[in-house]
């Protein structure tokens, strides 16, 4: 695990070349943005009358871990839920702009249920259901179809695998999911969504309520998550998003101030009110 | 210094006689429940003779199967329709004047007397549908004495439930109604179980709701199971009085009957009984379930 310290700006500069030289050639390689994951474009969305994003335009590759940062009330955690639609719960909320996954628009006419499928979701409280573990990881195949035991079963090992947490839980799958730790939970959590096959894995704040080991766990599993995921964090804690991200977005009273790989965010921001919170000027 | 120990004394000894009289009103309920369970039941006691359980007109047999049965087919209406009622407002009704309304009418009719539902049972269930008195129009009145709270203890029990339920299904691609049925109904069934026993607890007391509905006599052939004849148990068509309307009537109009006074006895003794067994019942099944839904595993 490689630690990049904020202002370590010697072991970022060969890191950021050899990603310079990657994104050139992936430049020239698509005119047509193909392998971008998420494209959102002038995105505005309002509660009732506030305005709680302005003009949002974002990319996101697949295959990185992409960390949004800034302070609290920012927009980030609303950013967050608009790429999986979970804003349509809220009563009041209203989205102007386009959010492309994969080349569709998914303000357009999309099947959500399917969206959410595929873009799954962790959040910063655990939130298990009331249920046993193996229920709580089954829960989603079976809501999407799977009836055969036999492939629940193997489902539910796979994704508790993935979780890197199949060898604590494999004997006591049949027991309750709440009586299991914080750290635990996420995690239980995290293989939940992976049970349902997504494409994204969205984390708003997923360590903020856990303990230094169990969010170092996380943190490991995100590293190993993103060959086949695409990951989208949310974060208050800025080393963290030193740590484990590709890709970094600074947002600030509703605007995507910046948003660079994050050796250059943590680095030589371009932005003054990058730099200003970076160093902790404010936050 | 001095001032402050009189009056810190004076303060001390009002929280203790306080706590006193709180103390002492919880015992008086308990007394209370005490003296009359044990009246009702010691008199009912000595007031047994032989045959007065049986299943014949000699004895409280056909109305207790009665009492149950009523109340069964009421829950077997009002549950469903509670439920239903009660996740609709908890889940899908937005804030607004027809939600209002509909609570309100909801609150209005739980209060209603029971009596008054009974006299709208005799003229919808009995009148206008040309019947004579039977369970299923006494049921019926029991339904719409039972379904408020039904309604309300599920809606209740749903908006009990932390948010982050339905956040964690929805984000896994569940419908509303997915998330409704597999996740979030399973984890009230204590608290619904519970308000549905307190329920059935309450039907078996019922009598005003009963006196024109399902009438004041009872006559079972227990050898006869053709479902359409008026003497079979099963016959929801046919009269059926229960324990608390025989209390009433062996306490006026029957008191021709040379046992009228031990069947009031035995009947309000087995009634308690019921009641009081079923109070616990509930208490203990929600208990039960709440452990096991929190994660014994713990």
């Amino acid at each position: 695990m490689e630690g990049i310290g904020i202002l370590n700006t010697a072991g970022t500069g060969a890191l950021a070349r050899e990603r310079a030289d990657e994104e050139t050639q992936t430049v020239t390689r698509t005119a047509s943005d193909e392998n971008l994951k998420y494209k959102i474009r002038d995105l505005d969305l309002y509660y009732d009358t506030t305005q709680a994003l302005k003009a949002i335009n974002m990319d996101i590759k697949p295959h990185e871990v992409t960390a949004m940062i800034g302070p609290s009330g920012c927009g980030k955690s609303t950013l967050l839920r608009t790429l999986n639609r979970m804003n349509d719960l809220v009563d009041g909320c209203r989205v102007e702009g386009k959010v492309i996954l994969d080349g569709t628009d998914i303000y357009g006419n999309i099947d959500v249920n399917e969206l959410r499928r595929n873009v799954g979701m962790v959040f910063q409280q655990p939130n298990p259901f009331p249920m046993s573990i193996y229920d709580n990881i089954a829960y989603g195949p079976r809501i999407h179809g799977e009836r055969n035991k036999a492939r629940l079963d193997q489902i539910v090992e796979e994704s508790l695998k993935k979780a890197a947490i199949w060898d604590e839980l494999k004997d006591r799958l049949k027991k309750s999911a709440l009586g299991l730790s914080g750290g635990q939970q996420q995690r239980l959590c995290i293989a939940r969504a992976l049970a349902v096959d997504p494409d994204v894995l969205l984390m708003d704040e997923p360590t903020s309520a856990l303990d230094p080991i169990s969010t170092t766990m996380i943190e490991d599993l995100i590293q190993e998550m993103k060959d086949n995921y695409t990951i989208v964090i949310v974060t208050h804690n800025m080393q963290q998003a030193a740590r484990i991200s590709d890709k970094t977005a600074f947002f600030l009273l509703g605007e995507m101030v910046e948003m660079d790989s994050t050796d250059v965010i943590f680095g030589q921001p371009k932005d003054k009110r990058t730099e200003d919170y970076i160093t902790g000027r404010f936050g | 210094m001095n001032e402050n120990s009189s009056r810190y004394k004076r303060v001390r000894g009002v929280d203790k006689f306080m706590t006193g009289v709180f103390y002492g009103i919880g015992g008086f309920f308990i007394l209370l429940l005490i003296v009359l369970a044990a009246y009702i039941i010691v008199k009912g006691i000595t007031s047994i003779y032989p045959g007065v359980f049986s299943f014949t007109s000699m004895g409280i047999g056909n109305q207790f199967f009665n009492t149950i049965y009523l109340v069964f087919l009421s829950l077997v209406i009002s549950v469903p329709l509670g439920v239903a009622a009660g996740s609709y407002l908890a889940e899908y009704a937005r804030k607004g004047r027809l939600t209002e309304m509909i609570t309100m009418s909801i609150e209005a009719l739980s209060s209603l007397p029971s009596i008054v539902v009974g006299l709208f049972g005799y003229l919808v269930f009995i009148l206008m549908t040309g019947m004579k008195w039977n369970l299923l129009a006494g049921a019926l009145a029991v339904t719409i004495l039972s379904l408020p709270t039904i309604t309300t203890t599920t809606r209740d029990a749903l908006a009990a439930l932390p948010s982050h339920y339905r956040s964690g299904s929805i984000g896994l691609g569940a419908t509303r109604w997915q998330t409704l049925w597999h996740v979030l109904l399973p984890a009230c069934v204590p608290r619904i179980i519970t308000g549905v026993i307190l329920v059935a607890g309450r039907g078996f007391g019922e009598a005003a709701a009963l006196l024109y509905t399902s009438g004041q006599s009872t006559v079972l052939n227990w050898a006869n199971w053709d479902i359409t004849s008026p003497t079979c148990p099963l016959n929801v068509f046919r009269p059926g009085e229960t324990l608390s309307l025989h209390i009433w009537v062996m306490r006026t109009e029957g008191s021709m009957n040379p046992h009228s006074v031990e069947i009031a006895n035995v009947s309000s003794m087995v009634l308690i009984i019921m009641v009081l067994g079923f109070s616990l019942l509930a208490r203990y099944l929600s208990r039960k379930l709440d452990e096991k839904n929190k994660g014994a595993a713990k």
